[in-house]
């Protein structure tokens, strides 16, 4: 059980970066390709891919708190 | 009173030598006048029948023997005798019919020699004869005197072979007799011739002496005169004996008369003498029948008398047996009434006995059969309680084996399954359902995974205390990652107590993670699990899911602590209720 903390946490670290590796290579080549090398997308990008693994990461860990409901009908 | 008791000696002495003549003859031998006196009173002396029967038989036989061997002899002598004289007769009358020579002369004379010789043996051995005849009559008469039946018939027989033989003898002897009568008739006649020969002879020579007596050879020498001398004597001669036949022609008559009388005479006493031994022969013969006759019918007598002796003794072993048998039945009935009483006695008290014993036996039995049914139930119940103690003891070793496994965890490998050592106790405590229930108590993760050793626990702890304590400020409603970031921040600036001794009661103060954190270490640390876990188990939120783990293998362990202590006490306890104080 204590190493499923320790395993989290690697998971999300390794999510996180590779969203945000791969946010900053998309804005990078939106950046490119359709925005004339600005630095809003990569910035964007990043953002995403960063905002995407926390949000990740933080699911994962709430995880065992979160019910799961089912609805039940009545007979 | 001296004159009864001499003749009473005496008279004893006279009747004993009455009885006995063997000692008659020793008195007469020894005591002077006694055989006058012993005569006087008995008689002669009976004949020496002392000899024994059986010599006397012999004596006998010896002297009939020796007697029949003379007889034959002299019947043999007789009768050679007889032979020699008619030889003699024959040669006299052949002499006298031819003419004289002296070959003849020579033989007659041997037949002569030989008559007389022959005369001679014979009376000698008819001499004898009559002797061995003679004495076998005066045996014969002494072995009569024996009267012992058994000698008769030998007396008998021998009486007859005597009279045989004398018979015999006798015949012979009148044969001989008889020969010898014709043989002096013909002597005589001869002599006669012999004399008128001689006569004649002497005649001749008177009137011839020249001329020699021999008849047949004289044709050559004899002159007319001596022929006619001869012829003239002749002649004379012839008439002498005419005359003298005619005279005796005559006289003829008278002389034959005279010879029938003569003849008459020794014919009567030939006749008398001849009647005489046939008259005493034919006694003899008629004795000897008789007493022949008189044995047979003594024999006849006797043995009708034994077949008469032996009918009766027939008839009285008959009425012996008939006696007997009647006897045997009434003796019979008495010893068998005599033995039915008896027997009726000794069963009754055989019964009796044998009744006494068997009572005593079962007695016996009984006193034995309780003794051993009460040693077996002590036997039993020893058994029993050893088996009792045998079980206790079989679950102390199964408990202490159980035990024992808790000890085999390593730092951080669980203990051997206790499914094993719960087998065995369970196989061990059959009967006790406590131990059952407990046994069955021992939690599923234990039996089939182990349990870890509270070293293994403590040292897991030491981890899960950094962990806790950086995820303390996390539970259902603080979970973002800021709180997890405010979470390290506060693990990272807050320092407590690595140990704290827990206090007796918890307020709300104490439920801070990090110091129930170090209340638990202490606890661990001094091996108070129990309170460590119970402290532990007051963690909420993260914290709380992060020491679960742990928290469940502190419990098993706990668990089943708790489960094999219980067991072992109640082994502990049965083995020290079965064991037997010394």
């Amino acid at each position: 059980m204590a190493d499923e903390h320790g395993r989290k946490w690697d998971r999300c670290l390794a999510d996180t970066a590779v969203k945000t590796v791969t946010g900053l290579g998309v804005g990078i080549m939106f950046s490119v390709l359709f925005f004339k090398r600005r630095t809003w997308p990569v910035s964007l990008g990043s953002g995403l891919g960063l905002g995407m693994g926390y949000a990740n990461c933080q699911h994962d860990f709430r995880s065992p708190y979160l019910i799961h409901g089912r609805v039940v009908k009545d007979q | 009173a001296g004159l009864v008791t001499v003749g009473g000696g005496i008279g004893g002495t006279i009747l004993y030598a009455k009885w006995d003549n063997k000692f008659r003859a020793a008195v007469e031998n020894n005591v002077p006048y006694s055989d006058w006196l012993l005569g006087l009173a008995l008689g002669p002396p009976s004949p020496k029948s002392g000899l024994p029967i059986k010599k006397q038989v012999r004596i006998l036989e010896e002297s009939l023997t020796s007697s029949a061997k003379a007889t034959l002899q002299a019947i043999g002598a007789q009768e050679a005798a007889l032979q020699a004289i008619t030889r003699h007769t024959l040669k006299l009358k052949e002499a006298m019919e031819a003419e004289e020579k002296s070959a003849q002369w020579k033989d007659l004379e041997a037949a002569l020699a030989d008559r007389t010789g022959a005369v001679n043996d014979a009376e000698t051995a008819l001499s004898k004869a009559n002797e061995a005849l003679d004495s076998l009559k005066s045996v014969i008469d002494k072995s009569k005197g024996l009267k012992v039946s058994a000698v008769r018939p030998l007396v008998l027989a021998a009486e007859e072979n005597l009279h045989n033989m004398v018979v015999d003898l006798d015949k012979v002897v009148t044969k001989v007799h008889s020969a010898e009568s014709e043989a002096k008739i013909v002597s005589q006649y001869s002599e006669l011739v012999n004399e008128a020969k001689q006569q004649f002879q002497r005649e001749v020579s008177s009137l011839t002496p020249e001329i020699q007596a021999n008849w047949k050879g004289l044709t050559g020498k004899l002159s007319s005169d001596d022929l006619n001398a001869l012829i003239a004597h002749a002649h004379r001669r012839i008439d002498q004996l005419n005359r003298e036949l005619a005279e005796q022609r005559v006289r003829e008559q008278i002389h034959i008369d005279a010879a029938l009388e003569q003849q008459k005479l020794e014919d009567q006493k030939a006749l008398e003498k001849a009647v005489s031994t046939a008259l005493q022969h034919i006694k003899e013969e008629a004795r000897l029948e008789q007493e022949r006759k008189l044995s047979e019918l003594r024999e006849v007598m006797e043995a009708e008398m034994r077949t008469q002796l032996r009918r009766q003794a027939a008839a009285h072993t008959d009425h012996v047996r008939d006696v007997l048998k009647v006897q045997e039945q009434e003796l019979r009935v008495d010893a068998e009434q005599v033995l039915s009483s008896k027997m009726l006695e000794q069963e009754t008290r055989y019964r009796q006995l044998s009744q006494e014993q068997l009572d005593n036996f079962t007695l016996d039995m009984n006193t034995a059969y309780a003794r051993l049914k009460g040693m077996e139930e002590a036997i039993d119940s020893h058994v029993v309680a050893e088996e009792e103690a045998r079980k206790a003891h079989q679950l102390w070793l199964s408990v202490e084996a159980l035990n024992y496994t808790l000890k085999t965890a390593n730092a951080d490998i669980p203990t051997v399954p206790l499914e094993g050592a719960a087998q065995a106790v369970r196989d061990s405590c059959h009967d006790s359902d406590f131990a059952l229930a407990l046994s069955s108590a021992l939690p599923e993760e234990s039996l089939h995974r182990g349990v870890y050793s509270e070293a293994s626990l403590r040292a897991r702890f030491n981890s899960l205390r950094s962990l806790a304590r950086r995820v303390a400020l996390i539970d259902e409603s603080h979970n973002s990652l800021y709180q997890y970031f405010l979470s390290y921040l506060q693990a990272a600036l807050l320092f407590e107590e690595k140990q704290e001794a827990p206090p007796a009661q918890l307020c709300s103060e104490d439920l801070d993670p990090f110091k129930l954190l170090s209340y638990a270490s202490y606890c661990l640390e001094h091996g108070d699990l129990e309170l460590a876990a119970k402290l532990v188990n007051q963690l909420r939120g993260e914290a709380r899911r992060v020491v679960e783990d742990w928290l469940t293998e502190a419990r098993l362990t706990l668990e089943t602590r708790q489960v094999v202590s219980l067991l072992s006490a109640y082994a502990n306890a049965v083995g020290l209720g079965t064991t037997q104080a010394p």
